[in-house]
């Protein structure tokens, strides 16, 4: 049996109408809850009071982002190589971007040559969006590759303030009964995260309930995307790796609000792109639950194969 | 006049159909309308006195630019109507003749000004321009901090004025872009940058930048592809800020920007030191060029950006990365900022354009502020789920 009472991981819709408190309660949760707020940057602690009268004010904030900034203040040789993976991070993913603008573009003229052989077409659009998986692929390898020569470099288990920080975040994980944990700014709360070891520390070990950021946080694969940007329509991309709590599922908070997913085609073809996971929307009243075993429960809402919303239950991949 | 029609009519009509027409009512619908009165695209220009004749005078190149005013029988009331595309804006003065003398002046009857480089004019927003909303100040914002920095610059032999923007919340531990403005505190005391830059980086279109506002002593001279002005650029400001703040200290994190001749200050700037700055917002640009001989008619002071401009064009070549050029269609300067726009990109510069129904003024490189710093150092949005 799957079902929000007895899931491991709760995703939930954006909470400008928070439903976190009912959430809770159907869960059965009472407390101590430990909240990640790393995404709200500075207003991570200062604007938390709200998301505290839902669980009940047995919450205690982590304040992984005010520890991230008490490292980088105090290890001015940590605060340069962290400045310097950012930088080559950020070289990285414009280049990683041009690339994909590249390939979207070639798909868009290929789907454009209606003269052509179907079959023919069809066999290059193929080969196209092959180019495209290979490019998420190799994109995220390259930035856990990057990840690792930093911390292999740094070894920040072995630095006063970050091994002080993760053993108190420790301490705090530990006597949480469960995680909460919003969005944000999903790249400040991912190097949070990662930084503070969470995982080692416990977080996957208790229910977390997570959306926007948080959610996205927690799996393999993280997809920026905003059809709705001010500089118009971006492709979706893949930014880095998340926690790895949730497998083979790409998240999209707000998804009918910034993708266009009127366009199905253009969702058919997300799907391809990044299968074998799923895309799972999180729009606003949205409660997806995640067992155990990372199934999804079966009324969860999915795009389908299609590029229309279908559940986890009717999906064919 | 049937109800439909006169409900159709122009106010300034309806007026006129008043029989008998006095100085009372004339006062009444002053009180009652904003001048110019604006009524779909039709734009009623008034003036009320003592005159033998008076014209609009405005800047929209290509059309009439003096138009007589017809006084309403048997007052003191002037009035044309002219018709202005929607979403228009476009500045005006009046011009009177009494006798044998001319003036010419702002509207006494519209409040609304407009600052240019040449001095200040009457505006007429038309139908369907509306003031953008992030020129305000907001509640919610935090403003970020403006710091004067004097840089005593020997290329320049003066003392320079530069305001420096420091984004809220800004840190040493974060690098940060850089933005060169010229003509600084006109775009600070007439486009609002400060208010712009604070909305638009709370709002994430744009990124936290640091921005030097910097000020020209002689304008005509300095900006007009000064040698002088390049090396004050390059080699003593851009190094002081570079050493002084946390910033991005290469090409993709540096953007120089100017309006008019600011334009022309800009372009010769990244044109004599093509590896320093990444991106340009060239805004109105006075990139004035002849194709046959040197007869301009902008007079003196444009001869230096003159030949520059025709020897740019003759050997086009990349300055920076991309450039992001605005430039309001009812100016003259239009037509040497739309032929530019292939020479740029044929140098393989990712080029940005942007037209407005709008002249050469602060209001409108104030109103074009959100498409260029957003598009040069576009904001954290995407990374934003809440």
């Amino acid at each position: 049996m799957n079902s929000v009472e007895n899931a491991a991981i709760t995703l939930l819709g954006p909470q400008r109408r928070p439903a976190l408190d009912k959430v809770v309660g159907a869960l059965g949760l009472t407390g101590p809850f430990a909240t990640i707020t790393a995404g709200w940057l500075e207003r991570e602690s200062a604007e938390d009071r709200e998301l505290a009268a839902h669980l009940g004010e047995e919450a205690v904030n982590l304040t992984l982002w005010a520890r991230m900034q008490d490292v980088l203040e105090g290890d001015p040789e940590f605060a340069a190589a962290y400045r310097r993976r950012h930088e080559v991070i950020a070289e990285m993913q414009d280049l990683y971007l041009l690339c994909v603008g590249h390939t979207v573009a070639a798909i868009d003229e290929i789907k454009a040559q209606s003269e052509r052989n179907p079959h023919v077409r069809e066999l290059a659009l193929r080969d196209a969006e092959a180019v495209l998986r290979q490019l998420d692929r190799r994109h995220l390898e390259r930035l856990r590759e990057v990840h690792a020569a930093f911390y292999a470099e740094m070894r920040p288990h072995e630095r006063e303030p970050i091994a002080a920080h993760r053993e108190a975040v420790a301490e705090l994980l530990g006597q949480a009964e469960a995680v909460v944990m919003p969005g944000g700014h999903v790249s400040e709360l991912l190097d949070a995260l990662h930084l503070f070891n969470v995982v080692p520390a416990g977080l996957g070990q208790r229910p977390i309930i997570a959306w926007s950021a948080g959610a996205m946080a927690l799996t393999e694969k993280v997809v920026l995307f905003n059809d709705n940007a001010s500089r118009g329509p971006r492709c979706p991309e893949v930014y880095d790796g998340g926690l790895g709590l949730l497998h083979d599922i790409v998240v999209f908070p707000s998804a009918h609000q910034r993708l266009r997913m009127a366009d199905a085609e253009r969702m058919a073809a997300m799907v391809r792109r990044f299968a074998p996971a799923r895309c799972v929307p999180l729009d606003p009243g949205t409660r997806v639950a995640v067992a155990a075993d990372g199934s999804l429960a079966p009324y969860s809402p999915v795009i389908g194969a299609n590029g229309e919303m279908t559940t986890a239950g009717e999906f064919v991949g | 006049m049937s109800s439909l029609a006169k409900a159709k009519a122009l106010a300034i009509n309806r007026l006129r159909a008043r029989k008998p027409l006095d100085e009372s009512m004339i006062d009444r619908f002053l009180e009652r309308h904003e001048v110019p009165i604006v009524e779909g695209v039709k734009c009623t220009f008034l003036f009320r006195g003592d005159a033998d004749e008076v014209w609009v005078r405005h800047r929209i190149v290509g059309q009439p630019q003096q138009v007589p005013m017809r006084r309403v029988s048997g007052t003191s009331l002037w009035f044309v109507v002219i018709e202005l595309p929607a979403g228009s804006r476009v500045e005006y003065q009046l011009e009177l003749r009494r006798g044998e003398h001319y003036e010419q002046g702002n509207d006494p009857l519209n409040p609304h000004v407009a600052n240019s480089p040449v001095g200040s004019s009457s505006v007429c927003q038309a139908t369907g321009y509306v003031v953008p909303d992030w020129i305000t100040p907001e509640e919610d914002v935090r403003p970020g901090e403006i710091i004067d920095l004097a840089v005593a610059s020997a290329a320049l032999r003066r003392e320079t004025t530069c305001r420096v923007y420091l984004p809220a919340r800004f840190r040493t531990t974060h690098s940060y872009p850089l933005l060169i403005v010229h003509d600084g505190d006109d775009y600070l005391n007439y486009a609002a940058m400060k208010t712009v830059l604070d909305n638009l980086i709370h709002r994430m279109d744009m990124a936290e930048t640091v921005v030097a506002f910097i000020n020209p002593g002689d304008r005509n001279r300095e900006y007009a592809n000064s040698v002088q002005h390049a090396r004050f650029v390059k080699a003593e400001l851009l190094p002081r800020l570079e050493s002084e703040l946390p910033l991005i200290a290469k090409p993709s994190g540096r953007a120089l920007m100017g309006a008019s001749f600011g334009g022309v200050a800009a372009l010769s700037t990244a044109y004599r030191h093509p590896d320093v700055f990444g991106s340009l917002i060239l805004q109105s640009g006075s990139f004035v060029f002849t194709d046959i001989g040197n007869d301009h008619g902008g007079g003196e002071v444009f001869d230096p950006v003159v030949r520059f401009m025709n020897r740019y064009r003759a050997e086009p070549r990349r300055v920076a990365d991309q450039l992001f050029i605005s430039c309001g269609i009812y100016e003259p300067l239009i037509v040497p900022n739309r032929s530019m726009i292939p020479v740029f990109e044929g140098t393989g510069m990712r080029v940005q354009y942007v037209e407005a129904r709008d002249g050469h003024s602060w209001e409108d490189w104030r109103d074009r502020l959100r498409d260029a710093l957003s598009w040069v150092f576009p904001g954290p949005q995407k990374y934003y789920y809440e």
